[in-house]
């Protein structure tokens, strides 16, 4: 641990200034297939494709945000990362060890090393157990310390994280969703490790509680230097944390931007669209603002579309989309730090709006069923080859 | 690196409370209170609860201070009175000042047998319950953490268990070893444990799944740990629950053994031998011999089911109960 200093200057931090030696973690080409019964005895298996060839870095101190739908895969890459799941394929290595293969009995030294903090601040804490049993589990498990040194460490990590040390025997019901969720990160910080994966840790929280624990989480970052990689659906909070961001549509990264980068030129329509969405606190700005709606649900992963997956989605989505899988690399001169995977960007400023798909209705509803609909002045599914509405947010324009 | 480097700001005041100084006086400090607690409470104010579990601790005490009792009135469990025990024709003699439940086809005092009777049930019915809620347990949970191949095997064993009727393994293994007490336990204890594991194994499927698990192994908890440690105390509730019910099951079994023969054997004072033994007598009018032991039966595992079903409803305050 004598590599990390305790306070990593933000600067360091920052993306752009790449440096080898800054990494702690690297995923290469992570795939991760969840096996599902075939419904006959002869049928191929077929496979939910939660996780397809992810790749990124992690630097030491910064926060790697990962947004998405729900369902596109970003909580199994993160379990994936904390070899909760054994991985298809790929590689993980964190911090110079290569940790894609090894047995959980040999993962078992490094669990002190990557840490998780868990979504759902209930249901990851035993409804059993008192909380200071359940903080000092990891003390327990790596037999690290007992009896009054123990209690004494985790009422230090209680009083860190700003829980009462007295509550040490109250049990996880007696406490607040934000409470608990700052046992649960009083848990992770326990061994002081080199990252922290926050699996949506404040998307089931109160919004003004969720000021609090992102504050929380940053400060501790600054005090132990830690590294997070933070999962979350909510665009917001994953710029007010991230130095960079990964964007994952249907097991796959769709974008990796530095987070002042994405939210400001956002390269991939995937990203545009999400953009779009994100609710504006002016409502004269917010009105007048065309908010990109993404008609149909997220194809499913276990027959996902080919080529780029987003394209029955996509409002420029044009032939080559659908024969090709864009790679993921830098587009229109960006730098090596922002890389999407889009035949087609983004240009800066580009109103995705304006655009209409260059493919036909048919070939766009091939591996997904369902996803036309009427769009909004009422033509019929046919005339609607385009899969994407344009509305003005206030509803009252009509037709675009 | 220290553990914990300064602490800053707002927590001092903590720490200042920690260092010695009076928690400031007013502030009322809520106890919290464990399930189990909570559990304790609804039972205790649960009357059939009470009345059950005043008959049990009666019963328990009775068997308990059997030889002290025998030693009082001056009968011993095995002695038998063959001159004011029984009658002229060596029948049994009804309840009198002596004999107050009367006396067996032996002339021995049926009062005090019933009282070494109910050692005997109580003794097995209890081990019987914990062999079958242990064994429950460990397979329950290996079955359903585990899964796969382990919980394929697990699962086929219960399977053949629950569709072989279980007077005909009883009866063939009792006659392969001796019948003794500890056989009727050890019978009696495995042929029940089906059930208790497969409530474990459900429990624990739909357990594993909640983020607690994935946590504790994010932690490195290896499987025992997580087995036994995280999700053991979410599913004894339910053990303890099945145990309740469990014990009076366990009591008729043991009964019925004897009665059949193949239980505890005589001259050991037995509730389904002296219901067997009473059979025979019933029906030329020595009604005593089959009420006594009969009652001493029924308001047993009577008491036990219906303090069963109450300690379901303190542990389970959703589920209806039946006796309030």
């Amino acid at each position: 641990m004598s590599d990390v200093t305790p306070v990593l200057s933000e600067a360091t931090a920052k993306a752009d200034s790449a440096n080898g030696d800054d990494i702690l973690l690297q995923v290469e080409n992570l795939v991760k297939y969840f096996p599902i019964k075939s419904t006959g005895f002869f049928q191929q298996r077929e496979h939910v494709r939660a996780v397809d060839n992810v790749s990124f870095t992690v630097r030491r101190g910064e926060t790697f945000g990962i947004v998405g739908e729900t369902g596109c895969g970003k909580s199994t890459l993160g379990r994936s990362i904390a070899r909760l799941y054994d991985i298809t394929s790929g590689r993980i290595v964190f911090d110079g060890h290569d940790i894609s293969r090894i047995s959980q009995r040999r993962m078992r030294p490094l669990r002190r090393e990557i840490q998780m903090i868990f979504q759902d601040p209930m249901g990851s804490l035993n409804p059993r157990r008192r909380v200071g049993s359940i903080i000092g589990d990891p003390f327990a498990i790596h037999r690290t310390a007992t009896g009054a040194e123990r209690k004494r460490r985790v009422q230090e990590l209680m009083e860190r994280v700003g829980l009462n040390p007295e509550h040490y025997n109250r049990f996880p019901a007696e406490f607040s969703g934000g409470q608990r969720q700052r046992i649960g990160v009083a848990r992770a910080l326990a061994f002081q490790p080199k990252l922290i994966i926050c699996d949506e840790p404040v998307s089931a929280l109160d919004v003004s509680i969720q000021a609090q624990v992102i504050n929380l989480l940053a400060d501790l970052q600054k005090e132990f230097g830690l590294t997070y990689i933070f999962i979350a659906h909510d665009l917001s909070v994953v710029r007010h944390v991230s130095n960079n961001v990964g964007v994952m549509y249907l097991g796959k990264l769709t974008e990796v931007a530095p987070s002042d980068k994405l939210f400001t030129v956002p390269r991939h329509p995937y990203t545009g669209a999400l953009l779009s969405a994100v609710p504006l606190p002016d409502p004269d700005h917010s009105d007048q603002r065309k908010q990109i709606v993404l008609v149909g649900d997220v194809p499913s992963p276990i027959a996902p579309p080919s080529g780029c997956r987003f394209h029955p989605r996509c409002p420029k989505a044009a032939p080559v989309c659908v024969t090709a899988d864009p790679p993921l690399e830098p587009r229109l001169g960006d730098g090596p730090e922002h890389l999407a995977a889009c035949h087609l960007p983004m240009a800066e400023g580009e109103n995705l709006t304006e655009f209409r798909p260059t493919i036909v209705a048919a070939e766009r509803v091939i591996e997904s069923a369902g996803i036309l609909a009427p769009d909004a002045d009422g033509r019929g599914n046919a005339a609607a080859g385009g899969s994407i509405d344009t509305l003005p947010t206030s509803r009252e324009g009509g037709k675009a | 690196m220290s553990m914990l480097p300064e602490v800053t700001g707002e927590s001092q005041a903590a720490l200042a409370a920690e260092a010695g100084e009076p928690i400031p006086v007013g502030r009322k400090v809520i106890q919290g209170r464990s399930p189990w607690r909570l559990a304790w409470e609804r039972l205790r104010t649960d009357k059939a609860a009470i009345i059950a579990g005043s008959t049990i601790v009666v019963i328990v005490l009775l068997a308990l201070l059997a030889p002290v009792i025998a030693s009082w009135v001056g009968h011993g469990p095995n002695q038998q009175f063959i001159d004011i025990g029984e009658d002229a024709n060596g029948n049994p003699v009804g309840p009198n000042g002596t004999f107050w439940f009367g006396t067996d086809s032996s002339g021995r005092d049926l009062f005090i047998r019933i009282l070494y009777g109910a050692r005997i049930s109580l003794s097995i019915g209890v081990l019987a319950t914990l062999t079958s809620v242990a064994l429950g347990t460990i397979f329950g949970l290996a079955a359903g953490y585990i899964g796969g191949f382990v919980d394929a095997v697990i699962a086929r064993v219960i399977d053949v268990m629950l569709a072989v009727p279980f007077l005909v393994v009883a009866i063939s293994v009792a006659s392969i070893w001796r019948p003794s007490f500890w056989l009727v336990i050890f019978i009696v204890g495995v042929l029940g444990f089906t059930y208790p594991a497969r409530i474990v194994r459900g429990q624990v499927i739909s357990l594993k799944e909640k983020e607690f698990v994935q946590a504790a192994r994010a932690l490195g908890a290896g499987p025992l740990r997580v087995m036994f440690v995280d999700l053991l105390p979410n599913v004894v509730a339910q053990v303890i629950v099945f145990g309740s019910l469990l014990i009076p099951a366990a009591i008729v079994s043991e009964a019925t053994l004897s009665y059949l023969g193949v239980g505890v054997q005589p001259p050991t004072a037995d509730w389904g031998a002296m219901i067997s033994d009473a059979q025979g007598y019933y029906q030329y009018g020595f009604w005593w011999y089959l009420l006594f032991p009969s009652l001493a039966l029924l308001i047993t595992t009577l008491a036990f089911n219906i303090l069963g079903d109450s300690v379901r409803d303190a542990l389970d305050p959703r589920g209806g109960g039946v006796y309030k």
